[in-house]
């Protein structure tokens, strides 16, 4: 099932030829409207008129976070103040907003794209889609909402948090389709499972559409299992309109990115050298079709690779592999670079564990993971929390490098978020 | 026989654990006849024999604390020396290792509570030598 299935099997050497059309009037359009990209495309010596291909891209400069923060709060503004009819801030993962504008136009695209994801996913009119992401100034809820009404679902605009009235919802309109955080279903489906209803016969659910943190393999199907879903990994930024960038297909086997939409790049990070289809770095993107605030090569500083194959599902915009971390999110931990995905992918394997778990850094580089142990795990025997302690310091020293502590919690004392979920505290005196 | 359940209760190493449990317990209406705390420094278990297990283990579960049952053999041994040893020595000449143990006098009465991997080998095992083995009413009367 496509919803613009025109768009998205379009062979590739159209789909490159349009890239590559949408890409010089970007260009274009930046170095007469906005000062600052006018500045760094001088300082860079490029004019749009050296755009001549799709690798010509390369000569063109990056944007970054700083640079939004930089122009806060309207100075990558690409059309008059008047034809902006909503605004975004980033969801402040890192630091200070970044605020982002949208057209009416803009607003209509994101939302076409995420009708494409949804149907994709294989959600039609039929169904009813539970929003528990945060609406306001996030991206996360509203961009969803606006595709989710045009694909002609019932939306229920629940919002995050307060458990007890998602249950009712979920009830009461038979929910059949929800839209959180990976940490936050599972989170839910403890709640679940503690009031004793069985998902599976008591409510009526059948997909997730998980997005908002980078997550593992492991945890999609703990969340699936859990639920007795499907589950989707949904990929967006805010700075490129938020959710609907790139979402997996029925296969769940990478995520295609809308290239007629956005133009992908993977580089080096360190070096900012482009690297080729399966090489894993940074996620660098380029806004093709955004009117109000387009952006030239931002640096996503999420780490992924292209995946080369074709899928089987007929679209011919290419997948992203599963997100890996954002390069500032990589800890350095006595001199052993590493992720909290990597620690994350761990302790979803073990199936004596909850969901719940805090990377604790203190001291001088003491590293400590904080995890709640799973409530069927506990059969009131010391010796046996003993045993599964030592097990999951072994099991991350062999993923990790580096010998962690271990404190296991009693389920549902760590906290819970309810936007993206705080996983790392770094305390350390460095 | 009804075996001897106690209760065991995920402790963290804070001041206010052990409260936090018997509280719960009080405001149930639930009677402990005995306590005893396995601790590993950073966490412990806190196991109780109580008069309502069903009851008590509910209410727990309801008000968000971790807790689950644990069988245990109730033994009762001769008041003397060597008392003690005699069912030490029975477990340890058919290799029976011993998880937790702890023992108290009332009333004259020496008992044991053993906690034993092989919790119905154990059991036999003292039968068989002719021990006593109390049931949970027993217990709950002494």
């Amino acid at each position: 099932m496509y919803w613009q299935a025109e768009i998205e099997t379009m062979p590739r050497p159209e789909l490159e030829a349009l890239q590559l059309r949408r890409l010089q009037e970007v260009v274009r359009r930046v170095a007469t409207t906005v000062p600052f990209y006018r500045q760094a495309l001088a300082e860079a010596g490029v004019s749009p008129d050296d755009i001549r291909s799709l690798a010509d891209a390369r000569r063109l400069p990056f944007t970054t976070n700083a640079d939004l923060r930089a122009n806060y709060p309207d100075g990558l503004l690409a059309i008059p103040r008047q034809q902006v009819t909503r605004l975004h801030t980033s969801s402040g993962t890192t630091g200070k907003p970044k605020a982002l504008f949208f057209s009416r136009r803009d607003v209509d695209q994101a939302a076409e794209l995420i009708a494409r994801c949804l149907v994709m996913t294989g959600c039609t009119a039929e169904d009813v889609l539970q929003n528990m992401m945060t609406y306001g100034l996030f991206t996360g809820a509203l961009v969803l909402h606006y595709g989710a009404e045009k694909v002609g679902m019932l939306v229920i605009p629940a919002g995050p948090g307060n458990s007890e009235r998602q249950l009712m919802l979920m009830q009461d309109f038979r929910t059949t389709v929800f839209h959180t955080t990976p940490s936050y279903a599972l989170y839910l489906a403890e709640f679940i499972r503690k009031r004793g209803l069985d998902p599976r016969k008591d409510l009526a659910l059948r997909k997730g559409l998980v997005g908002a943190e980078a997550h593992s393999e492991e945890t999609r199907r703990k969340i699936e299992e859990a639920l007795g879903i499907d589950a989707y990994n949904s990929y967006g930024l805010s700075e490129m309109n938020g959710p609907g960038v790139a979402f997996e297909c029925e296969h769940k086997s990478g995520l295609h990115l809308w290239e007629d939409q956005y133009l992908l790049e993977i580089i080096d990070p360190v070096t900012g050298v482009p690297l080729a289809d399966g090489e894993r770095g940074e996620l660098v993107l380029t806004s093709l079709t955004r009117e109000a605030m387009p952006l030239l090569r931002y640096r996503t500083r999420d780490l992924t690779s292209v995946i080369p194959a074709p899928c089987p599902c007929g679209r011919t915009h290419r997948r992203l592999a599963r997100i890996t971390g954002r390069s500032d999110d990589m800890l350095v931990v006595r001199g052993v670079n590493l992720y909290p995905q990597q620690i994350e992918r761990v302790l979803m394997s073990i199936p004596e564990l909850g969901s719940n778990y805090l990377i604790h850094l203190r001291g001088l580089d003491e590293l400590t993971v904080k995890v709640e142990f799973a409530a069927s795990g506990f059969d009131g025997r010391v010796e046996n929390l003993v045993r599964l302690e030592e097990r999951v310091v072994e099991k991350l020293r062999a993923e990790i490098l580096v010998k962690p502590k271990v404190e296991l919690s009693a389920p549902g004392t760590l906290p819970v978020s309810e936007g993206k979920a705080k996983r790392v505290v770094d305390e350390r005196v460095l | 026989m009804k075996p001897v359940q106690l209760l065991a209760v995920f402790a963290e190493n804070k001041p206010d654990q052990l409260a936090r449990v018997t509280r719960q317990l009080a405001d149930a209406g639930v009677n402990i006849h005995w306590v005893g705390i396995a601790d590993v420094q950073k966490f412990g278990v806190i196991r109780f024999l109580v008069d309502k297990t069903d009851l008590a283990f509910e209410w727990l579960k309801q008000h968000d604390v971790t807790v689950s049952r644990v069988e245990v053999l109730a033994v009762e041994v001769e008041d003397r020396p060597g008392g003690l040893h005699q069912v030490a020595a029975i477990l340890a000449g058919d290799s029976i290792s011993l998880a937790n143990v702890s023992g108290f006098v009332f009333n004259h009465r020496a008992i044991l509570l053993l906690e034993v991997p092989e919790l119905e080998r154990a059991r036999r095992l003292l039968t068989d030598r002719g021990l006593h083995l109390l049931s949970e009413e027993e217990m709950l009367s002494l």
